[in-house]
């Protein structure tokens, strides 16, 4: 277990007045606030501390057995106790104690009521915190809508993903965050997705991009070819002469259109031109006869 | 409006045990909208978490109203600073080079 200076991390030394910490504890929560802050893990992390930290020395009773401790006070305050029960059952029993990695938890909530300082005295009834998750999905799974069953805080949560959603997209479950405060209702659950794209198609919203390869023949006399969309081969006219990155688009064969259903983005084809290469003399010659008759 | 979405000021008053004066002053300071329908004064429940917060700024963090009034304009436009840049790094994506 990490060594913890309430002190330290409230920036305040170990003879600040009640008066010094409770500005402290102010100044930092302005700063690191959930609500000035959100979806900031990091400060979120932090303001958890300062929060622990002030539960501890705003009040006289805790931070007299923090100092008398130093950063050992809970295993210490835990120690102390298991001696105590070890000698109680040599007198009466003669038998031995033990305590378990439990009772330091059962400890601290004892000892500083196991809730949040939100409220604390003046008993506001609060709505539950609101979590949030991160859900990672593949490009091809968001190509259709389908149901996954999340686990959050050991609960089982089965949610529909709708087709089409998009790379940091936040959707929000009612009533899944924490538990209200002093009978508040539950705070949500809000899932990030983020879409992790393998493919070799870009999306922008609900169109697609790619790029294929078209010979130089085909490009310059026409001709069809085959290509891969999203979810299946469509065949494809090329107009004679086309050029080096021309692009067509194929309606309707692109992403989904986020919850309307039966819609979709279409499918933008970049053709790149690939030159033959290895040339054969008979070949040379050839492309020189062409480009003395185009000169 | 369907009424069951809105919420008596009396109800939320005693329920997060705030005075009313400061319901009303959020609503001086134009941070959030009364309905008033048949006598009785409501807000929307869209409004409710909102509310939560601005509490949470005045009771615990002592930020009077006028810093409340700042600091959700800041947020508003935090978030929508949010949404375009994940919005500019889906587009981006289209860019990169395998």
């Amino acid at each position: 277990m990490a060594a913890i200076d309430y002190y330290k991390i409230l920036g305040v030394s170990k003879t600040a007045s009640e008066n010094d910490i409770k500005k402290a504890y102010r100044k930092l929560a302005r700063k690191y606030h959930p609500d000035l802050n959100p979806n900031d893990k990091v400060s979120e992390k932090k303001f958890k501390e300062i929060n622990e930290a002030n539960e501890v020395l705003s009040n006289p009773e805790n931070r007299k057995k923090y100092d008398q401790y130093g950063e050992h006070w809970k295993h210490a305050e835990e120690y102390e106790k298991a001696k105590r029960q070890e000698q109680y059952q040599r007198s009466y029993q003669g038998t031995k104690g033990g305590y378990s990695e439990e009772d330091f938890s059962d400890f601290f909530e004892n000892m500083f009521g196991g809730q949040s300082s939100r409220g604390r005295g003046r008993h506001v009834k609060y709505r539950g915190q609101d979590f949030n998750a991160e859900l990672h999905l593949s490009l091809k799974d968001v190509y259709t809508t389908h149901k996954r069953t999340l686990t959050v805080n050991n609960k089982n949560i089965r949610i529909t993903i709708p087709a089409g959603v998009e790379n940091g997209q936040t959707i929000k479950i009612k009533g899944h965050g924490g538990k209200g405060v002093n009978g508040g209702p539950n705070g949500d659950l809000f899932i990030q997705f983020s879409i992790v794209n393998h493919s070799k198609f870009k999306r922008d919203k609900d169109n697609l991009h790619v790029t294929v390869d078209l010979d130089l023949y085909k490009a310059l006399l026409g001709g069809e070819i085959t290509i891969d969309t999203f979810n299946g081969k469509v065949k494809l006219n090329i107009k004679p002469e086309t050029q080096n990155g021309t692009k067509v688009k194929l309606k309707d064969k692109g992403f989904p259109k986020y919850k309307k259903e039966g819609q979709f983005g279409d499918l933008y084809v970049t053709y790149q031109i690939k030159l033959p290469t290895k040339l054969s003399n008979q070949e040379k010659g050839l492309i020189k006869q062409l480009q003395k008759l185009r000169e | 409006m369907e009424t069951r979405d809105l919420i008596s000021i009396q109800l939320l008053c005693k329920r997060y045990s705030i005075p009313v004066s400061f319901i009303n002053t959020l609503k001086e300071f134009q941070l959030i909208d009364i309905i008033v329908e048949k006598d009785d004064f409501y807000i929307h429940n869209s409004q409710i978490k909102a509310v939560e917060i601005m509490m949470r700024l005045h009771y615990d963090l002592d930020i009077n109203f006028e810093g409340i009034d700042v600091i959700f304009n800041l947020l508003e436009k935090v978030e929508l600073l949010n949404e375009d840049i994940i919005e500019l790094h889906n587009r981006l994506q289209r860019f990169e080079v395998e």
